[in-house]
């Protein structure tokens, strides 16, 4: 598991970590089954509050990515294909959401933004 | 087994010209709590109280579920306590003093000891006057390890201490509560030591607690906002802890950021207020609110 924390990021030290880890674990980075290290242990390693990790730990396992179970750790949880893929939708669909805000800063159309998306769909052909 | 390592309640102590008022706080096992405050807010006075140095005039301290006065002597054996300027006899060899202090913990562990004073590059040959002030504070910090206290107390531990030893006191701090069953308190006026690892920070001003809270809580709540005067207009004020004027704009402090967010005046600036920004502006500005 790699977590890089930036203290001067206006993101809270948890959404960090939650992040970081969501992307590993939908890139396949970290596999199912794969044991995390424990919160104490993490708060360690990163210098940074135990309150911090348990809290980044919960979310995790509220949205599914990783399992607590008592006394023995924590484990990457295994993940439904479709429920993953959804989630790789999601974050798709959050990226587009941001280009099209600065497009429409920046006055740029909807053909607009269609055609560069075609140009950049060639380019990796 | 108790919840809390530490749990204080409505404390009270009155000097001459100072009087700390209505101290509530509790430390949970396996957290690490920053004391902070100004000079002269307190803080010492708090910690002289955990560990009976000084009487109480009110209120209720217990360590591990157990009064620290009722049960003195059991309780003391499970507190470390680092000093400021940590003082032993001048003139006796680290060895002898280990020696002495030893015998007087119930759960002495020599081998930790010996372990510790290679890792801080003591030298048990010399007498305590000769060593720096890093130096001392290391001796006194692998004393109060080495009889694995479960309550650590440290009162400005890292005042006077280099940028790399702090870290490294920081680090061992954090490394120490990786048994659930242990928990420190240390008092600093340095905040950026409590950036860091702290779990909570306990706020003290003119002897009297502002708050204590998880620290994730503090960055979430707090912020400071920046705006024109119109930021003093009569509805957002009761929002305001500090508020601090210039010839430009006004600053001020709030401990409501999500409520305040919304009534904000357009172009009003948040920042996430750090420890030392509130402390500051406590001192400064809570007078005008």
């Amino acid at each position: 598991m790699k977590v890089i924390i930036s203290n001067s990021s206006p993101d809270p030290i948890y959404e960090q970590i939650t992040r970081q880890v969501k992307a590993q674990i939908i890139s396949g980075d970290l596999a199912e089954g794969q044991v995390l290290p424990s919160i104490r242990r993490l708060a360690h390693d990163l210098q940074i509050s135990v309150i911090t990790t348990k809290r980044a730990y919960d979310e995790l396992e509220k949205e599914g990515f990783i399992n607590t179970v008592g006394g023995k750790g924590t484990y990457v949880a295994v993940q439904n294909p479709e429920l993953l893929r959804e989630k790789k939708m999601k974050i798709v669909e959050e990226k587009l959401a941001q280009a099209v805000d600065e497009a429409k800063l920046m006055g740029i159309g909807e053909d607009q933004i269609i055609h560069m998306l075609q140009l950049l769909f060639q380019e990796d052909e | 087994m108790m919840e809390y390592a530490l749990e204080i309640k409505g404390l009270r102590k009155e000097y001459k010209g100072f009087t700390l008022k209505d101290v509530s706080f509790a430390l949970p096992r396996g957290t690490i709590m920053g004391l902070v405050g100004p000079n002269g807010a307190g803080k010492t006075t708090v910690i002289k109280l955990i560990l009976n140095l000084i009487r109480r005039q009110a209120g209720e301290i217990t360590v591990f579920g157990e009064d620290v006065i009722a049960r003195e002597k059991a309780i003391k054996s499970r507190i470390g306590f680092v000093h400021e300027t940590p003082s032993f006899v001048e003139d006796a060899k680290l060895r002898d003093i280990a020696a002495a202090v030893a015998p007087l913990y119930e759960r002495w562990d020599g081998g930790l000891f010996r372990s510790l004073i290679s890792e801080f590059g003591l030298p048990l040959g010399k007498k305590f006057k000769k060593l720096s002030h890093g130096m001392k504070m290391k001796f006194s910090l692998a004393l109060a390890l080495a009889h694995e206290a479960d309550l650590l107390v440290l009162d400005e531990p890292t005042s006077g201490l280099d940028p790399v030893f702090r870290r490294e006191l920081l680090e061992r701090l954090s490394g120490l509560i990786q048994d659930e069953g242990k928990a420190v308190l240390f008092s600093t006026h340095i905040t950026s030591d409590l950036e860091t690892t702290a779990d909570y920070i306990t706020f003290l001003h003119a002897g009297e607690i502002v708050f204590s809270l998880p620290k994730d809580e503090i960055h979430e709540t707090w912020a400071v906002v920046k705006a024109g005067p119109e930021l003093l207009n009569g509805k957002l004020r009761p929002l305001f802890r500090a508020i601090r004027e210039t010839p430009h704009y006004i600053e001020a402090l709030t401990s409501d950021i999500r409520t305040l967010k919304a009534a904000l005046p357009a172009g009003a600036v948040i920042e996430k207020a750090s420890i030392e920004d509130i402390m500051v502006f406590m001192d400064e500005g809570a007078a005008h609110v």
